[in-house]
């Protein structure tokens, strides 16, 4: 997998970043950095902050300490920039249930200031196979085809830098595989790639770094490769 | 030019969900009869004393149909975490509210309209001599809630006891505007001079241009949740 040198420079980090929710720390003084290119699987246990380490790196949770850069300034100086720089797919699909996949795409292009939008729109609909699906109301897609949707929208404006929770969820095994060759190609094409997944084996085989949370703290930030998998407890999952 | 298309885009997409669905505005303009209805049947007003009491009944029957528009304006928002969606595109948060703004002042003002005809109809009470102003006064009114109504609904989306922490937060807020309206919803039904009810227009002018200012201000705030 691709991995950038040492002196490329950092596209998106998290400095010292803490996130309590009353008394419950989600993360515990995370240090991140991500640059172009690289591939990074997020991996942990329920509740180890994955999901709050992703919605940080979006702008949607405000970190308690610590602070979130984005190309060297802080992220909320370059709030706009920063936004038209990330795609992030969560949990929730984002995705209104009454309109249609198109109506969904065309939506989110507007809010992202897109030019060319019905290109851009038929061809991510095109690209994830939904298509055929594109005049369905959301709420009639299987789980399945709904992801699908939600993959769309989150790559519609060409994101840098994509965070990816959980992508596969919902997705069958052709799908699931598909998927993964997309991602890896968005990699190799230059893309910043932060993603979680459940299936450790899975994400092994996408990324490049592997960045290990347990009770909101990293507990190893490094090559895939040299991942020490027994230590992290990881190692059944390999 | 981008925050104009915005606040078009929100605007549409409310519209079309609400078309597809078709509920927030049928329950609205339901709720708004049965409101007004049982108010009829239990104070059974007439005459001069439908004058004195009408302004009230319709502002408050108003209040309730508006909470339940700002309610169900943001289920649909929650339900796939819409709002959070919207947050995530380079888009002046304000415009974003402008768009609900705008979407949610439209199915109030429709349920409004069917709420004052019945009113008309169940209170024996034509609305037609003072049309201008009273449209001018609800219309005053209602923008005025609804900017208040829509950054509290956000707000409460975003918390356990949605349903009831809307109005907890919200009737207390717009005290200014049911005083305002009701003063000047009077003046215009009585038929005086609108000299004689301007204080409430002023002060329904004043509330609506603080709260779209403030709130559209700090609409981004409300957007990180």
């Amino acid at each position: 997998m691709p991995h950038a040198g040492p002196r490329a420079e950092p596209l998106l980090e998290l400095r010292d970043v803490s996130k309590y929710y009353g008394d419950l720390a989600a993360l515990e003084g995370v240090v991140f950095k991500v640059r172009p290119g690289e591939s990074v699987l997020v991996f942990g246990p329920n509740g180890a902050g994955k999901t709050t380490l992703m919605r940080t790196l979006a702008s949607l949770v405000r970190p308690s300490a610590g602070q979130v850069w984005f190309g060297g300034r802080e992220i909320h100086t370059v709030s706009a920039t920063a936004k038209a720089a990330i795609g992030f797919l969560s949990h929730a699909t984002f995705l209104y249930p009454d309109l249609t996949a198109r109506e969904n795409l065309a939506f989110t292009g507007k809010l992202f200031g897109l030019a060319q939008l019905d290109r851009k729109v038929d061809a991510a609909l095109e690209r994830f196979g939904v298509a055929d699906r594109a005049s369905t109301p959301v709420r009639e897609l299987s789980r399945g085809l709904q992801q699908r949707v939600a993959l769309a929208r989150t790559l519609l404006h060409d994101p840098q830098f994509l965070l990816l929770d959980e992508p596969f969820t919902g997705l069958d095994t052709r799908s699931s595989a598909t998927l993964q060759r997309f991602l890896a190609g968005l990699a190799a094409a230059g893309k910043a790639l932060v993603f979680s997944t459940h299936d450790f084996a899975q994400g092994a085989l996408l990324a490049g770094r592997l960045v290990a949370l347990a009770r909101g703290a990293v507990q190893y930030d490094g090559p895939m490769a040299s991942a020490p998998l027994a230590r992290l407890g990881i190692g059944g999952h390999a | 030019m981008h925050s104009l298309t915005v606040i078009w885009a929100v605007f549409a997409k409310d519209l079309r969900v609400e078309w597809r669905n078709r509920e927030t505005v049928a329950l609205m303009i339901v709720f708004g009869w049965l409101v007004i209805f049982l108010f009829n049947f239990t104070l059974e007003p007439a005459g001069e004393e439908s004058l004195r009491v009408l302004p009230v009944l319709l502002w408050v029957t108003f209040a309730f149909v508006g909470i339940l528009g700002f309610n169900r304006s943001f289920a649909a928002e929650r339900e796939n975490s819409g709002l959070e969606g919207m947050a995530l595109a380079p888009a002046d948060a304000g415009a974003i509210y402008l768009g609900k703004v705008l979407a949610n002042l439209l199915f109030l003002g429709v349920a409004e309209v069917a709420v004052v005809f019945a009113a008309s109809v169940w209170y024996n009470f034509s609305f037609l001599p003072s049309l201008p102003w009273f449209a001018t006064i609800v219309f005053l009114g209602t923008l005025g809630y609804v900017a208040v109504g829509t950054i509290f609904g956000a707000i409460a989306a975003n918390t356990r006891m949605r349903e009831v922490m809307l109005p907890v937060l919200q009737f207390p807020v717009s005290v200014p505007i049911f005083i305002g309206a009701v003063e000047a919803t009077t003046g215009a039904m009585r038929g005086l001079a609108p000299v004689e009810f301007q204080q409430g227009i002023r002060l329904l002018l004043a509330f609506d241009a603080v709260f779209l200012i403030l709130s559209y201000l700090l609409f981004e705030y409300v957007m990180e949740g």
